[in-house]
């Protein structure tokens, strides 16, 4: 079952554009991380999946057109648009009473399970509540919807690890089953990369990287390599090098495991040096192309 | 733009899902919801309520005075004299009801960008019109509610104490019991409440969808445009037409609703003043609900695509 289907899914703010053309497919059951720099388009398109904002292009989400079925959709969609947009005058067990009157999916006692587990106290009002909390009481909120599709853009934003931490392991424990679909976008995303079934790069609006975490498994590698051997192991081509206590890192796509294992150390590499690697490609090649 | 959204059969797995809540409950809630936001909403006219009472309460304690005083009156001033103070009770409270209503309704779709709220309330299976409609009935319906109970608690407090404070000064009450007709103002007040919320709706309508589309500033985006007309219009054809329009928008309620004699000076005291007829049949009522509902159904558009600033 497709959760999410776009067809050159595309977005301008007058001349600014903001999501060009996008082609994506995410299937039933899968995590999906978005990774990109500030203003790479990630929020916007996350905006038009959820409905909040008109697009151009095809785009289908649990097979609706969000912008036009937007409150239809928000049965079977949950999300955390971004860090603190709970009413900061709401109570929190008013909060509960207005989700569970409005919402038909919402386990009322589910959340309220969740809760105990945290010192929040139903008669505080959010703006009483430290910005951990706040998110703790979102996420139990969001997790009591019987959603297919849940979407965080940046939910521990400003967070400690110990709370960044919790939210995740709630998340993955007490949430996702095969019948749901997450997409979330992190800055922090090697703390997300083993939740992660895939991943995809955003820059400049476009998908620059999109990858499955088996794929990239085997398609990326990195050696640590001493310096009497770079020269050896930059000729087999890296895409990335970087320096680290004297020592150089090289990062190689579709490289032989059996080679690079006489140069030095060779491990899967972090989605962020990843990323690091790929947007300094993308970057020096606009600027080549610029030159 | 986005391709015309052909409208889909529902497919088999759609019919097996949960039913999305009815209509009426996602309104119900947010109605709700809009209270224990905006408590001012209550507290507001409670306070002008409990100041109004205070006030006449210490008035009552000259009305034994004015009782004795009664014989020397002419008659069309005896009634003023022994229930006026209860009939003008509630006159403060209602106005406190409007100011309060004109206030919630320029905040009511700007305070939800401010904060940023909006995107939770969006994410929750609510349309955009049942959130836009649970705000206008605020003013149109809710803030009338408020405004008529607190008026009949005053007046049901100052009626008591009146009576015991005639009773306590040797001087029997029954003018009291005649000259200040309960039911009948109970009446008078439904009637005067309805006429002035849908007389009114349009200047709701419009503040709502001013707090939709304002980035800042919503009071002046809500009034200056309308002087702005009305100056241009003054300058370039030399009338005011706008501007009586306006006024009569404000002020016109009062004039087709109710009929006045010159002895009535201003009050109201008899059913036969009420002209409800003459009301229903006002041009101006009729276009006012009309541009009441093009604001409001511009709002529920606005709100669909705006984000927070």
């Amino acid at each position: 079952m497709t959760c999410i289907e776009a067809r050159g899914l595309r977005k301008t703010f007058g001349s600014t554009v903001a999501v060009d053309g996008i082609d994506l497919r995410v299937e039933e059951g899968r995590i999906l991380g978005i990774v990109g720099p500030n203003g790479a388009g990630k929020s916007t398109a996350l905006h038009a999946l959820l409905g909040l904002i008109p697009y151009e292009g095809d785009l289908r989400v649990l097979g609706r057109d969000p912008w036009t079925d937007r409150d239809r959709l928000m049965n079977e969609v949950a999300f955390i648009a971004d860090v603190a947009v709970l009413p900061r005058w709401i109570r929190v067990r008013h909060v509960l009473d207005y989700v569970a009157g409005v919402h038909p999916r919402f386990d009322r006692l589910k959340a309220e399970g969740f809760l105990e587990r945290t010192e929040i106290r139903r008669r505080s009002r959010v703006r009483e509540l430290s910005k951990g909390m706040v998110t703790q009481l979102h996420l139990a909120l969001v997790m009591a919807i019987d959603a297919r599709l849940l979407v965080l853009d940046e939910p521990t934003l400003g967070l400690d690890i110990l709370y960044r931490k919790q939210f995740y392991d709630s998340l993955l424990n007490d949430y996702f089953d095969r019948g749901r679909t997450i997409v979330v976008t992190t800055h922090q995303i090697d703390e997300i990369q083993d939740v992660l079934t895939d991943f995809l790069f955003i820059h400049h609006g476009r998908i620059v990287l999109e990858s499955s975490m088996e794929a990239f498994e085997s398609r990326y590698l990195e050696v640590m390599v001493s310096p009497e051997r770079v020269a050896a192991a930059r000729a087999l081509d890296p895409i990335h090098e970087r320096q680290i206590f004297g020592r150089s890192i090289l990062l190689f796509d579709h490289a032989d495991r059996n080679q690079l294992v006489s140069l030095g150390d060779v491990r899967t590499p972090s989605i962020a040096d990843l990323f690091v690697a790929v947007m300094g490609r993308e970057t020096g090649e606009s600027k080549g192309a610029r030159a | 733009m986005n391709p015309p959204s052909i409208v889909q059969p529902e497919s088999l797995f759609e019919s097996q899902a949960i039913a999305p809540a009815p209509e009426r409950r996602s309104f119900h809630w947010s109605v709700r919801r809009e209270l224990w936001e905006n408590r001012f909403l209550y507290i507001g006219p409670l306070i002008v309520a409990a100041v109004v009472l205070f006030a006449t309460l210490i008035g009552t304690l000259g009305l034994p005075k004015k009782m004795r005083a009664l014989a020397t009156l002419e008659p069309a001033r005896q009634h003023a004299s022994v229930a006026g103070a209860l009939d003008m009770a509630p006159a403060p409270i209602m106005l406190a009801a409007l100011l309060v209503g004109v206030f919630y309704c320029l905040d009511a779709l700007y305070g939800e960008r401010r904060d940023r709220s909006i995107l939770f309330w969006k994410s929750l299976p609510v349309s955009d019109r049942t959130t836009v409609l649970s705000k206008a009935i605020i003013p149109l319906a809710v803030l009338p509610l408020i405004a008529w109970a607190l008026s009949v608690i005053v007046q049901i407090i100052l009626f008591f104490a009146s009576n015991a404070v005639l009773v306590v000064n040797g001087i029997s009450p029954a003018r009291l019991w005649t000259e200040f007709r309960f039911f009948q103002g109970l009446l008078i007040m439904i009637y005067g409440l309805s006429v002035h919320a849908l007389w009114f709706a349009p200047i709701y309508a419009w503040l709502l969808l001013v707090s939709a589309w304002a980035k800042r500033a919503p009071f002046l985006w809500a009034v200056l445009p309308l002087l702005a007309i009305s100056a241009v219009e003054r300058i370039i054809f030399d009338t005011w037409t706008f501007m009586t329009m306006l006024q009569n928008r404000v002020g016109g309620a009062m004039k087709v609703a109710f009929s006045f004699t010159p002895d009535d000076r201003g009050n109201i005291d008899r059913l036969s003043q009420l002209t409800p007829g003459r009301f229903l049949t006002t041009p101006g009522l009729w276009i006012g609900l009309l541009f009441a509902a093009m604001f409001l159904a511009a709002a529920v558009r606005l709100r669909r695509n705006r984000a927070p600033i």
